[in-house]
């Protein structure tokens, strides 16, 4: 007997619609979701899909113009003063912080989510050392690069323990070592706490790493909701063959001229998704002769989170930026 | 049917974390923001009080020093003149700011009393200009030969003006649609504070005289103006102080209304 999972977050038919420059845009257009207690959630979509929005009325910072949100019991439609006694945010800016030190930074907002002064101290310290950021602890934000600052907001959030952290693309900017320290901090509370993780991302990799499960956005809709591998299985049985050229592509070559149209073009790349069979085919094609010439290189990969957006009719392009 | 695809089901509303209560999270607002002032604040401090200096140097060349209104009027003017480049001007700058570029969104996703942001910031910005109106004070009293024995008076009037222009700095910068318009708001509300406050009062033409009523911070400069008189008139100096006080409860309960509008 599996006990049935209990909700985080349920979101149903949140609709939310801005006005700019006399023209209505919807941009949420009846989102339904439920986030599972203890889950790493993404929302992956591509610029504009309504991500941010989504986001912004689940912490209580916007009103939505219909539908519900239902966070750990607490409606915070009616209560959005709630939000913040019951979730951590990053959000995409920090100029409220920029011009304190990281531990200045992290203490305040411990401060100013109820905590004692010293127990603001005491936490600050130990997040400051997990994450790594001693050397940068008595540093003003403002003069930190994009992912160290980023970092340091991260920090924030940890001071004071919530059970449901919301974070808006959290790891933009950073470097390898930051990623790290940010999941194992992630993974850690999760373990301990069972937190509950609301992750924005663009980031396919990522998406594909950390989360559980996925609602894919897409022009205030969510167009799909599974776990990477869920999604993934949709485009199961085709793989990505992409084909940079040096120049113009050979043309003259006939299974090259067989291509141009279906090929998605940018710039010197094609990409192109098929059966692994037409691959191999494609692939010993363009590595003889004329087509070789102008090849600059060629990637042959398994489908990834990207394909399966576009595979669900994502309207525009591609989720990277 | 994995245990993700399971329909979730609905419990008993979690316990909230405690919210923070008003005077700890003011108090963390003000250390935050003093210790802004170390990384960003002081060149800023530096031209309010330089601006005031300057103005001094200028107005001993058609002023006369020595127990006189026009004398009176220009020291405390100049003194009072760095509140309002600081409180108002600034203030209005920094919120309009903050407004613009969503860091107000760090504040109201905390469980913080808006109060407690608003009143933490301001009483800031009015402690930022303790240094530069003493220094002001100060060299105005010697340029202009008048007594320093109740320079304490400004103990009173920096946190009393302070209140009233930083609250309508602070509303400015929160209620301007755009952070252009705070900067200009606050800019304007300055050199109201300086053309308006650095001449005495008498001199000015009656229409004039009127807007110098409007202005929250002549009642600082005229209770501190009166205190260079041999015999203050204590009872005229209270009254004056009095209306700061009002004007400042109402400029900040405005800004705190303004707060609440802007982050939600």
């Amino acid at each position: 007997m599996s006990k049935a999972p209990q909700s985080c977050c349920t979101v149903s038919g949140l609709v939310k619609t801005y006005r700019t420059g006399g023209t209505e845009v919807r941009a949420n257009d009846g989102i339904d979701l439920v986030v599972h207690r203890g889950e790493v959630f993404g929302l992956l979509g591509p610029n504009g899909a309504g991500k941010s929005t989504l986001v912004r009325q689940l912490t209580g910072l916007l009103r939505p113009d219909a539908g519900s949100v239902e966070l750990l019991g607490h409606d915070v439609v009616r209560h959005p003063e709630r939000a913040a006694r019951l979730l951590g945010y990053l959000g995409q800016e920090s100029t409220a912080l920029d011009e304190l030190t990281v531990a200045l930074a992290a203490e305040t907002t411990g401060r100013l989510r109820g905590l004692s002064r010293a127990a603001a101290r005491a936490r600050t310290a130990e997040v400051i050392t997990e994450l790594g950021l001693e050397p940068l602890a008595h540093r003003p934000l403002a003069k930190l690069s994009g992912g160290q600052r980023r970092l340091a907001c991260f920090a924030a959030v940890l001071i004071g323990e919530r059970p449901l952290l919301v974070l808006d693309e959290p790891t933009t900017g950073m470097d390898p070592v930051a990623r790290r320290a940010v999941w194992s901090a992630v993974d850690r509370r999760r373990a301990e706490h069972g937190t509950t993780v609301l992750l924005v991302t663009h980031n396919v990799i990522e998406a594909e790493t950390v989360l559980d499960r996925v609602a894919v956005i897409d022009a205030g809709k969510v167009i799909a909701c599974d776990t990477p591998g869920g999604l993934k299985a949709l485009v199961d049985g085709h793989v990505r063959l992409d084909l940079v050229w040096r120049t113009d592509a050979p043309l003259g070559v006939p299974a090259v001229a067989a291509l141009a149209d279906r090929a998605e073009r940018t710039g010197r790349r094609w990409t192109l998704r098929t059966t692994p069979d037409e691959a191999r085919e494609l692939v010993a094609a363009v590595t003889t002769g004329p087509a070789f010439a102008a090849l600059d290189d060629f990637t042959l990969a398994t489908p990834t989170l990207e394909d399966a957006y576009l595979r669900l009719g994502g309207r525009t392009g591609g989720l990277a930026r | 049917m994995t245990l993700l695809d399971a329909p979730a089901v609905a419990t008993a509303p979690a316990p909230l974390a405690p919210a923070a209560r008003l005077l700890p999270a003011l108090a963390a607002v003000y250390r935050a923001q003093l210790a802004r002032a170390k990384v960003s604040r002081i060149p800023l401090l530096f031209v309010a009080t330089f601006q005031s200096v300057g103005i001094l140097v200028m107005m001993r060349g058609v002023v006369d020093p020595g127990d006189n209104p026009s004398a009176h009027a220009v020291v405390a003017g100049s003194a009072v003149l760095v509140v309002a480049f600081v409180a108002l001007n600034l203030l209005a700058q920094y919120f309009g700011k903050l407004r613009a570029t969503g860091g107000l969104d760090h504040y109201a996703t905390l469980p913080v009393p808006p109060a407690s942001v608003v009143l933490g910031t301001a009483a800031a910005y009015a402690s930022f200009t303790v240094p530069g109106v003493f220094v002001t004070a100060g060299t105005g009293s010697w340029m202009f030969e008048l007594p320093v024995a109740r320079l304490w008076i400004l103990l009173a009037v920096i946190p009393l003006s302070g209140a009233a222009l930083a609250g309508l700095g602070a509303a400015l910068g929160l209620l301007a649609p755009r952070q252009e318009l705070a900067t200009l708001a606050g800019q304007l509300g300055m050199s109201a504070a300086l053309l308006l406050g650095v001449l005495p009062a008498s001199r000015l033409p009656e229409p004039v005289q009127w807007l110098r009523d409007l202005l929250p911070s002549s009642y600082g400069v005229d209770a501190f103006a009166l205190t260079f008189a041999p015999h203050p008139d204590w009872a005229r100096v209270l009254i004056d102080l009095g209306v700061c006080a009002a004007v400042g409860l109402v400029s900040l309960t405005l800004a705190t209304w303004a707060y609440r509008r802007a982050a939600r």
